[in-house]
């Protein structure tokens, strides 16, 4: 249990790496990586499917990068109709990449490929945890 | 080029909104088509492959219960699923039992009443064939996946929406000469102009792409049976020869994908596969089906298979290049865009409208010249899934 507080709306409760919210409340986005190998994965996974070791580590993803392409969505899933229009983005940090919304300060006019970002985690009103996209 | 196993018969319904009937009533239509076409009955069929999404399924293990009502027992059938490539995937797998010799006569039925739950179920459904752990949870669904692509790609490749609307205009062209298509009008430049009040194609789904740049749900089935080289000459006067098969996957989470400028990795996984299978180059295909669920996919599907050069598909369109009288026509049955994407029923329908292509039965829809070599692209998920097969006379 705990992955249920991930996201803005979460589909599974239950997985090995739902200390990734405990670290978000810590106010740290963390990827996990292999001690056997050092494979380095985000999302984060309970698994090395690089050597097959269950002996993982948390690692601080970097906090700035660029953002690699991006989508705003005009029409929403069941439960997230009220959000429209958001932007979702794929943030490039330099080697490792990560997928979440933009911070709802950036207008769909001022997002740009290659743009200058910043990652950081986001807490909703009703306590659901997650990270975003933010302006450098 | 081994000339070892051939469609000999090629069923499809009618692609269309709320089809008024069942799973089972559904999958008979394009399946008494196909054993009609190859003029065998069931008897001969050794092996059938049932073929959809099951997410869109009230029915569970949907092949034994179509099966029975095709008549195809005490025969073994089996279920094949990725989603929106399965009927491409069913091929792949009747192919390999056929090759092993364990089969001699398969039957690859592909279905999908997507009517069967609600638009709202069905938008819901097809976000789960994403990674519902990591990114459902952001609100994502299937049309922002196809944006992610087409944004980086029109940044770093100077392709523009008129690019795009030119796409849908060229599915529009030959969708109207589809009877078996959803979507039968023709498309024009003024459907795509937001000035234009009328305009039934400019609205932002997903920015960059908009309502006519993405294919709508249909309820359809499809039925290709193969056979090995033995029954294929015994039973058909005009077989069409499996030459390549390609297939390749990709990691489900947006944030693992290499480059969204080049597209779809599996598209040119699964094309460079297939062409070696073949013995052939992009050269040699002289017609092609091409997975378009949106727009842009056509695009970077033009450059998976090797048509335009990395970044340059957008030539294609520009110069009508993949018209029925250029260079490499494409998708020239109207395509997903027209015909609708009857998820498991979609690859299916794309070998039928190349093997009667290559039969030289395709009618208004025919490319001229009698083309020998054709192929098919189609893709499951956003990428998840690619399949490219090649076929030949
Ligand atoms: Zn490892």
């Amino acid at each position: 249990m705990g992955f249920e507080k991930f996201g803005r709306k979460s589909f599974t409760a239950m997985t090995k790496v739902s200390k990734f919210v405990d670290l978000l409340e810590e106010g740290k986005v963390e990827g996990s990586v292999c001690k056997q190998c050092g494979a380095k994965y985000f999302p984060p996974r309970a698994d090395c499917a690089a050597c097959m070791s269950k002996d993982m580590d948390w690692f601080e993803m970097p906090k700035s990068g660029k953002l690699e392409t991006f989508t705003t969505a005009y029409y929403a899933p069941f439960g997230f109709e009220k959000d429209c229009p958001y932007i979702m983005g794929v943030a490039d940090l330099g080697g490792i990449k990560l997928f979440a919304r933009l911070a709802g300060d950036i207008k769909p006019e001022d997002a740009k490929v290659g743009m200058d970002i910043m990652i950081r985690p986001l807490k909703y009103d009703d306590g659901q945890m997650s990270f975003e996209i933010a302006k450098a | 080029m081994a000339k070892d196993v051939a469609v000999i018969g090629v069923g499809q319904t009618s692609f269309v909104r709320g089809y008024e009937g069942s799973i089972r009533e559904l999958a008979f239509e394009a399946f008494r088509e196909a054993t009609q076409d190859a003029g065998i009955t069931q008897k001969d069929i050794a092996a059938s492959i049932f073929c959809s999404a099951p997410e869109y399924d009230k029915q569970r293990s949907p092949a034994g219960v179509l099966a029975e009502y095709l008549g195809l027992i005490p025969q073994p059938t089996f279920y094949i699923e990725t989603v929106c490539s399965s009927s491409s995937s069913g091929l792949k797998v009747a192919y390999s039992m056929i090759k092993a010799g364990l089969h001699d006569v398969v039957a690859v039925v592909g279905f999908q009443k997507m009517s069967e739950i609600t638009s709202a179920e069905s938008q819901e459904r097809m976000g789960r064939g994403a990674d519902i752990q990591w990114e459902a949870p952001f609100g994502t669904m299937m049309p922002a996946y196809y944006a992610l692509y087409a944004q980086a790609y029109m940044a770093k490749n100077g392709l523009t929406h008129d690019d795009l609307r030119d796409v849908r205009i060229k599915s529009g062209t030959y969708g109207q000469t589809n009877e078996r298509a959803v979507y039968r009008k023709g498309v024009k430049a003024s459907d795509f102009d937001p000035s234009n009040p009328d305009a039934r194609m400019a609205g932002a789904v997903a920015w960059p792409l908009r309502v006519g740049d993405a294919c709508a749900n249909a309820d359809g089935a499809s039925c290709v049976i193969l056979a090995n080289a033995e029954k294929a000459k015994a039973f058909s006067k005009k077989p069409v020869w499996v030459l390549g098969i390609g297939a390749a996957s990709e990691a489900v989470n947006m944030a693992a994908r290499p480059d969204f400028a080049k597209g779809l990795s599996v598209g040119y996984g699964a094309a460079a596969e297939a062409y070696k299978m073949a013995g052939i180059t992009a050269k040699d295909v002289k017609v092609a089906e091409v997975h378009d669920c949106f727009t842009i996919a056509e695009i970077m599907a033009y450059e998976g298979l090797g048509f335009a050069p990395m970044g340059d598909g957008k030539q294609l369109i520009r110069e009508k290049a993949t018209y029925k009288e250029g260079r490499i026509p494409v998708n020239v049955d109207g395509g997903l865009l027209s015909k609708g994407h009857p998820i498991g029923a979609t690859g299916g329908s794309q070998i039928r409208t190349i093997v009667l292509q290559l039969r030289d039965e395709a009618g208004p829809m025919q490319v001229p010249g009698s083309p020998e070599i054709g192929l098919v692209h189609n893709v499951g998920g956003v990428g998840l899934y690619g399949n490219v097969t090649i076929f030949g006379r």
